[in-house]
């Protein structure tokens, strides 16, 4: 059996017990090696459990910069028996297996074809420290001590984190280097290090930040102007709402009063959440929720009547695996149809799809710039992969002379001015009528907002021409959206290619990793992604430009795909779907292969070239 | 209802107010409901209410759910931005419309079915976050607009106009306020003006949570006899606790009564509540004694009404939040925007 080995590029697959103290041990261990300059992706998979049911943490090593799951385990640190069997059946030929062997195991626990490293981390433990609590949570350091052995990381770097993390507790420092020592001490004596997988000194960061979605776009938040937060918990999305409160208290709390300059209400449901945030969004205030799939089903009332009204109001979806309860704590991108046609009747809503945690911020802060401007909702649609994984990601980048579009709003001044003032009048043509914010003049501009009918002044009204001028001004309203919204972008590939592939959201970096493997295999795809909804014209145009174009989703009905061919009017029968969704984030292995065989199958070899 | 829309001029000696407004400048739409219907007698105490305590018009929101009830708000304060929102809903967009905007006067109207059934959640939350607002239940017992079904507030043994009785124990939204926390309770009958013009301006004034529940007659589906919520019924089982006589800042005040008739309570900004007593040993500041009093009464068949309970001392949600004064929609970037500098040095603290 051949060792892996491999330099900067390999996965490390930690399996441990939910509750134990092992995510920030885990984080230190991935973060070490940004600070040598190598890219690292991690991910959690972890259950709807609180304490005691298995979690992993699987970190993806690639100086290449493959920020994907590439799947499969390359060394395995098990820390869970109860997953024991499972977690050892995933590991590579020749790759590692990481354990605690102050127990002896019988050797059918093992494979052959995998190398084993045992380090007594319960003796080591038991030897060191008499508390128990103390005895688990520097388990934790001391396996990230030895692994730095293991791997040629660099023990300063871990130092220097853990002086970050404890800048204000010497003891704990001091406790938590000499646990970091005593694993590394060990592997450095006793087993013979490193082992094939090494990680060495690199310059692939830049000035890349590791961040995590939810936190992005909670500052996109904060910095597109939201002043109302209305939430009720619910996985992967609560993080967005409580990162709001964590940067409000500390970028929007008046220094002199420490009043706030924000209101965040965790409500009795999410009914409550969208209620509150279309009445602060009437009433001229910028307001989101964040949310997940049951959520966005209990909101759908709500959402007929912000379109139908004309409300602003921002939605953060990060999206689990549904239907109903599903996989709570899955990634999966299944409710694109459930928000692009929420409520009932005709609607249509904008959608976003941001690929990472730098476009969870910028789209989070231009979310609100769109929803005053079109005065309706718009949904950010994040998942699971993106929202809670933490993800290295350009910087984030703000202008300083950029305003805010609060859109089109009467002042005092326009209505003492004798302007015209219908609600819903259309007097630009774009399908947008200008809205005055209650208490703006004594005499002029009030009217009362409803979800019935009502004719250009806002006055209740069943006539049906009235209703269909109505819809038809709404329609033209979301035509005007399609200019705004942000338009797909293309990766094309460096020869002329017959294939096209149209993808979004986190299905990013596994696709840009499945482009460059289909590349080398010689099949050249360009690719296309969507970052919104209504479409443009580019996306029919890239359809009718390839006599293949496969569309990469995560969910099991081609959600996008079926959106595609309703609203862009493309050619069905070009479009192949490509689907992931058993919860995990797709790969690009998957992608690839899939891609490769229809490929095959869609490609003409001349007759001559097989006989020969 | 009636067709004849009212003329927009007026006799020459209508009063008007300090502000210079007329009662009709704080009038609505014409009323679509029934003729003789309690709602529409709600909606002209409101109108006096805000007469009265000189109000600038658009200094009001008025919001409400679905139903009858919720449709008056076109029929009142047309000069006043209104909301007519989704069935039950109406807290949560009135909560939303509060936090926006901390500097207007809300009103929210609701009736049983949505405040009871459909909305019983929505309105517990809002009563117990203290959601600086005045909810007016316009209760009916009856679904009105879908022709005479029974709501979650008709009594037990009360019957429909079909002869059909009510199995199903009624809820009581004032007991329900009572143990939520709001911070001024009350009942009233919207037969009897007098008594209930100064409890909304007694509501309007107060600076938290004020809920009133008016038992408004269905003249078309609940004024039977065998209802509890009829004209004749309310009438003849109305206990007052007590009678609002005035509710001003301003007014001097004189005692005209004999001790022990009269309790004055001065709410926070200063107005003040005279309570003529009907019920000499009624305290209206203790929230206990309140709800005992609501089930020894219900207990009896009577229907209490009048001023239950009043906090002088409300705290509000935006207390509880410590939002600023300015009001969150007129803030503008510099007060929300951190920033390119904020953002750099966050992005330095994320390598």
């Amino acid at each position: 059996m051949k060792p892996i080995e491999a330099i900067n590029d390999f996965v490390v697959k930690f399996a441990n017990v939910n509750g134990s103290g092992s995510a920030s041990a885990n984080r230190l261990f991935a973060k070490s090696m940004m600070r040598m300059g190598v890219p690292v992706s991690p991910r959690n998979i972890f259950p709807s459990n609180i304490q005691g049911l298995p979690t992993w943490y699987e970190v993806r090593v690639s100086e290449a910069g493959w920020l994907g799951r590439r799947g499969g385990v390359d060394l395995l640190v098990a820390m869970n028996p109860q997953t024991w069997d499972q977690d050892v059946r995933e590991i590579e030929p020749g790759g590692y297996l990481f354990y605690d062997c102050t127990k002896p195991l019988p050797k059918s626990k093992f494979r052959d074809d995998v190398n084993v490293i045992g380090v007594p981390l319960t003796g080591i433990c038991n030897r060191e420290y008499v508390d128990a609590r103390e005895r688990q949570l520097f388990k934790n350091i001391i396996y990230v001590g030895a692994l730095s052995a293991l791997l040629d990381i660099d023990t300063a770097e871990i130092e220097t984190l853990l002086a970050e993390q404890f800048a204000n507790n010497e003891k704990l420092l001091a406790s938590n280097v000499r646990a970091l020592h005593l694993g590394r001490d060990y592997a450095a004596a006793d087993l013979s290090c490193p082992i094939g997988l090494r990680v060495e000194r690199s310059a692939k960061i830049g000035s890349r930040i590791f961040i995590d979605g939810n936190s992005a776009a909670a500052l996109g938040a904060v910095y597109g102007g939201a002043t109302v937060c209305a939430w009720y918990p619910i996985t992967p999305s609560s993080s967005l709402a409580e990162a709001f409160a964590r940067y409000c208290a500390k970028y929007r709390t008046d220094p002199q009063t420490g009043k706030r300059r924000y209101a965040i209400v965790q409500a009795e449901d999410e009914l409550a959440s969208i209620g509150i945030v279309i009445g602060a969004g009437w009433n001229g205030a910028r307001a989101f929720t964040a949310t997940s799939g049951p959520g966005i089903s209990l909101m759908q009332e709500f959402f007929g009547l912000a379109y139908f009204a004309e409300i602003p109001a921002v939605v953060f979806n990060v999206q689990r695996a549904g239907p109903s309860t599903g996989m709570p704590t899955r990634t999966q991108q299944a409710d694109i149809l459930a928000c692009a046609y929420a409520s009932h009747g005709d609607t249509r809503h904008v959608l976003l799809f941001p690929e990472d945690p730098t476009e969870c911020f910028e789209f989070g802060a231009a979310a609100f710039d769109l929803a005053e401007r079109l005065q309706t909702p718009v949904f950010v649609m994040m998942d699971l992969d993106i929202g809670m994984n933490e993800r290295l990601a350009d910087p984030l980048a703000w202008d300083d002379a950029r305003r805010y579009d609060r859109g089109k709003v009467m002042s005092f001044e326009d209505l003492e001015s004798g302007k015209e003032f219908g609600r819903y009048l259309d007097v630009d043509g774009d399908g947008i009528a200008y809205r005055t914010y209650p208490g703006t003049h004594p005499t002029r501009g009030a009217y009362l907002t409803r979800g019935t009918t009502k004719d250009r002044y806002a006055r209740y009204s069943e006539a049906g021409p009235d209703y269909v001028e109505n819809m038809q001004r709404l329609a033209r309203k979301f035509e005007t959206a399609g200019t705004l919204v942000p338009k797909p972008r293309l990766y094309a590939a460096t020869r002329p290619a017959r294939f096209g592939a149209i993808f979004y959201g986190s299905t990013s970096p596994a696709m840009l990793e499945a482009l460059h493997v289909l590349a080398e295999r010689g099949i050249h795809v360009n690719a296309l992604r969507v970052r919104s909804f209504p479409f443009q014209s580019e996306i029919a145009d890239f359809v009718a430009s390839h006599p293949w174009v496969f569309v990469v989703e995560q969910n099991r009905d081609a959600q996008l795909k079926t959106l595609l061919v309703n609203e862009a009017k493309v050619n069905a029968s070009r479009l192949i779907s490509v689907l992931h969704y058993d919860g995990t984030p797709v790969t690009a292995r998957f992608i690839a292969d899939e891609i490769t065989r229809h490929a095959g199958a869609r490609t003409v070899v001349p007759f001559k070239k097989v006989a020969s | 209802m009636t067709y004849l829309a009212k003329p927009r001029l007026h006799h020459p000696t209508l009063p008007a107010n300090r502000l210079g407004y007329t009662r009709r400048d704080y009038e609505g739409a014409v009323s679509t409901l029934c003729a003789g219907c309690g709602h529409d007698s709600i909606s002209t105490a409101i109108i006096q209410a805000c007469f009265d305590l000189e109000l600038p018009p658009h200094h009001l929101a008025k919001l409400s759910g679905i139903g009858c009830s919720s449709k008056t708000p076109t029929y009142f304060l047309g000069n006043s931005h209104g909301f007519n929102s989704v069935h039950g809903r109406m807290p949560s967009v009135l909560t939303g419309a509060n936090l926006a905007n901390r500097g207007l006067i809300y009103i929210g109207v609701s009736g049983d079915g949505d405040s009871a059934s459909i909305g019983l959640g929505q309105f517990a939350h809002c009563m117990r976050r203290g959601v600086n607002m005045v909810y007016i239940v316009e209760n009916n017992g009856v679904y009105g607009l879908t022709k005479g079904q029974f709501s979650a507030t008709a009594d037990k043994g009360s019957k429909s106009k079909r002869g059909a009785p009510n199995f199903d124990e009624p809820i009581d939204l004032v007991g329900l306020a009572l143990q939520l926390g709001a911070t001024f309770v009350a009942r009233s009958f919207s037969g009897d003006k007098a008594q209930l013009v100064p409890l909304i301006k007694g509501a309007i004034l107060h600076e938290g949570a004020a809920f009133i529940d008016v038992i408004s007659p269905c003249v078309a589906f609940n004024n039977h006899p065998g209802s509890t919520k009829s004209y004749d019924f309310v009438r003849e089982h109305n206990e007052a606790v007590n009678y609002l006589d005035f509710i001003t800042t301003r007014a001097q005040i004189t005692a005209d009564y004999a001790p022990g008739e009269v309790e004055e309570v001065v709410q926070h900004n200063g107005s003040v509540l005279r309570l003529r007593k009907l019920a000499a040993e009624y305290d209206p500041q203790n929230r206990v004694a309140a709800m005992n009093c609501l089930h020894e009464r219900h207990a009896a068949g009577e229907i209490v009404t009048g001023l239950l309970y009043v906090d002088p001392e409300p705290r509000d949600l935006h207390a509880h939040l410590g939002t600023v004064d300015t009001p969150l929609a007129g803030l503008a970037e510099p007060g929300l925007c951190p920033g390119a500098e904020a953002l750099g040095k966050l992005n330095a603290s994320l390598r």
